[in-house]
């Protein structure tokens, strides 16, 4: 569906983007992630048509960025980051006039209102100004704006940005409901939304693909061991040493005074036995936890790492 | 064409449902009627002296000397006006972010730059239109020619078009507004007054900056002349503007 080769851009003498490759497949839910300013946005909006490359290409539905972008715009829709909706206009009227220069045919024009605000939850709204909504409705007028002419690709900028935790959660519900009939990019630097919603990451950092994978994908590839997180109530100096003196364990660190963190060869996990010894101490559990490894952990990694350890 | 046509629409609306259009229209219907009348006041005041001096004919006609000093003093209050209306076009969808539904939309750069154009044109017919009340007023109460007034009309439309198209370029160059009304006032004003500096300039240049100037064309409009030369003048100037317009708003996206 759509495929990336080699593609930069620079600003200048600085590179936005350098060379990303990349594909996403039909129906696919893609997350961009990445520090502030890794190139998540330049990169959309190559995708998009709006800025040219200055390296490299990408076709999207077989069609190329160059040449053939008046089709490409007719098959995405685009929600940048800041909804690009005009605050002097009722949410109807702005979305008759996005179908329209999308290209929906007139006679189609009604339905697709209708269809766009069933889908983004806007029909209590539709004859609201826009100036006067939430944030978070907004938003949502942005997203109906990319839906109207039910593209087959939908390109999402940061689309959580700015709204309250309800908000979130309601726009994030939106975008699972779409993934079924779309094929999504979505980009973000919050993580937890992309574990939840997305089923593959490109992970950018300065201008350059960091990773690739899946969440699970990533996971493993970055984790060498198991880690057990221990919290007690009575913790002495004795607890450190106790532990450590277990048969198996390669390293424990304590994370403040009343929290450790064990650390075990892969496939070895001995709960059990740290529950045991617990028991038997009274050092009193409060929690006793496997830390996998977080989608925070494996970005920091990447993107602090990155010289370290290679993909 | 259709997609200028939507922009032109959506562009109209937003006229008309802000204060901008109503404001703008109102100061200069205001300041346009209050000069027609002080020229007509002192027309008629001619006329009275000119009727009790027997025998002297001061060649008075409402033509020369109401229909046409009206027309230039319209074209000096558009002057002010016309970067007001046209500030917004560009600098405003830069900065409200809107610009990126358009530039991700299937429609050419050309077809926006035209659509805009269209709608701050249509917006200046209007307020023309509006007062052209007073012109409608000399024929109700004298015989003036209605000649000259209408190759006047179309004179200070293609000169308003220019000015659009120069305001257009202005506004494509900053998302400040009023960066935007400033460059087009002094983009406005000089191509006003480069025929001034015609004798200064000598017989090679001089004749060119005469006829770069954009009132010079417009007198012979209000004398009742529609010269093609002149309207080729007009429609090639606003060609150029746009078309400046939109290298800027390409080039934008290359950087």
């Amino acid at each position: 569906m759509i495929e990336v080769e080699n593609l930069s851009k620079f600003y200048g003498p600085r590179p936005a983007v350098n060379n990303l490759n990349f594909t996403v497949s039909q129906g696919e839910v893609v997350g961009f992630l990445g520090p502030n300013g890794a190139g998540k946005t330049t990169t959309m909006n190559i995708l998009c048509c709006i800025l040219p490359a200055s390296r490299g290409t990408a076709r999207i539905c077989g069609f190329d960025i160059f040449e053939q972008s008046m089709e490409i715009r007719k098959a995405i829709g685009y929600l940048p980051e800041n909804p690009p909706v005009y605050q002097d206009m009722v949410v109807d009227d702005y979305l008759r006039f996005a179908a329209g220069i999308r290209g929906v045919a007139g006679k189609k024009i009604a339905a697709a209102i209708d269809r766009a605000l069933e889908k983004c939850g806007l029909k209590d709204v539709r004859r609201r100004l826009i100036g006067k909504l939430s944030k978070g409705y907004q938003q949502r007028v942005g997203l109906a704006q990319a839906l109207i002419h039910d593209p087959d690709i939908l390109i999402l900028d940061e689309p959580t940005t700015g709204l309250d935790p309800l908000q979130i959660i309601e726009i994030r519900k939106l975008i699972q409901n779409l993934a079924s009939s779309h094929t999504i990019i979505l980009s973000s630097h919050i993580l937890p939304e992309v574990a939840q919603i997305c089923q593959r990451v490109v992970i950018i950092n300065e201008g350059e693909i960091a990773a690739i994978d899946t969440l699970e994908g990533l996971t493993a590839s970055l984790r060498k061991s198991e880690h057990l997180r221990l919290r007690v109530r009575n913790a002495d100096n004795g607890v450190q040493q106790s532990l450590e003196a277990l048969e198996g364990v390669l390293s424990v660190r304590r994370e403040n005074d009343s929290q450790f963190v064990i650390e075990s060869p892969l496939g070895s996990p001995f709960q059990d036995t740290v529950a045991r010894l617990a028991l038997d101490k009274e050092w009193g559990i409060v929690e006793l936890s496997s830390a996998s490894m977080t989608l925070e952990d494996i970005f920091l990694k990447l993107t602090t790492e990155e010289k370290e350890t290679p993909e | 064409m259709r997609n200028s046509l939507l922009i032109a629409k959506r562009e109209l609306g937003s006229f008309f449902s802000s204060t901008i259009f109503y404001a703008i229209t109102v100061v200069f219907l205001l300041l346009y009627s209050f000069i027609f009348f002080q020229i007509l006041n002192f027309f008629s005041f001619q006329s009275v002296q000119a009727a009790q001096v027997r025998g002297m004919n001061l060649g008075l006609n409402l033509n020369d000397m109401v229909i046409q000093p009206a027309f230039h003093n319209m074209a000096v209050i558009l002057l002010l006006m016309i970067p007001i209306v046209t500030m917004r076009s560009f600098a405003e969808e830069k900065k409200g972010k809107t610009f990126t539904l358009l530039l991700s939309s299937p429609i050419h750069l050309r077809e926006i730059v035209f659509g805009k154009f269209l709608a701050c044109l249509s917006v200046l017919t209007a307020m023309i239109l509006l007062s052209s009340y007073s012109i409608a007023f000399l024929f109700m109460v004298g015989r003036p020619e209605i000649g000259p007034a209408l190759s006047g009309y179309l004179g200070i439309l293609l000169m308003s078009g220019c000015y659009v198209a120069i305001g257009l370029f202005a506004s494509s160059l900053t998302d400040n507004q009023i960066v935007a009304a400033a460059l087009s006032f002094g983009f406005m004003l000089f191509m006003w007054v480069i025929g001034w500096g015609a004798q200064a300039a000598g017989p090679d240049v001089g004749p060119i900056l005469e006829y770069l100037s954009l009132i010079d064309h417009l007198e012979r409009f209000l004398k009742g002349i529609v010269d093609s030369s002149d309207v080729f003048y007009y429609l090639s100037f606003m060609f150029f503007a746009l078309f400046l317009t939109h290298r800027v708003l390409d080039s934008n996206r290359w950087r």
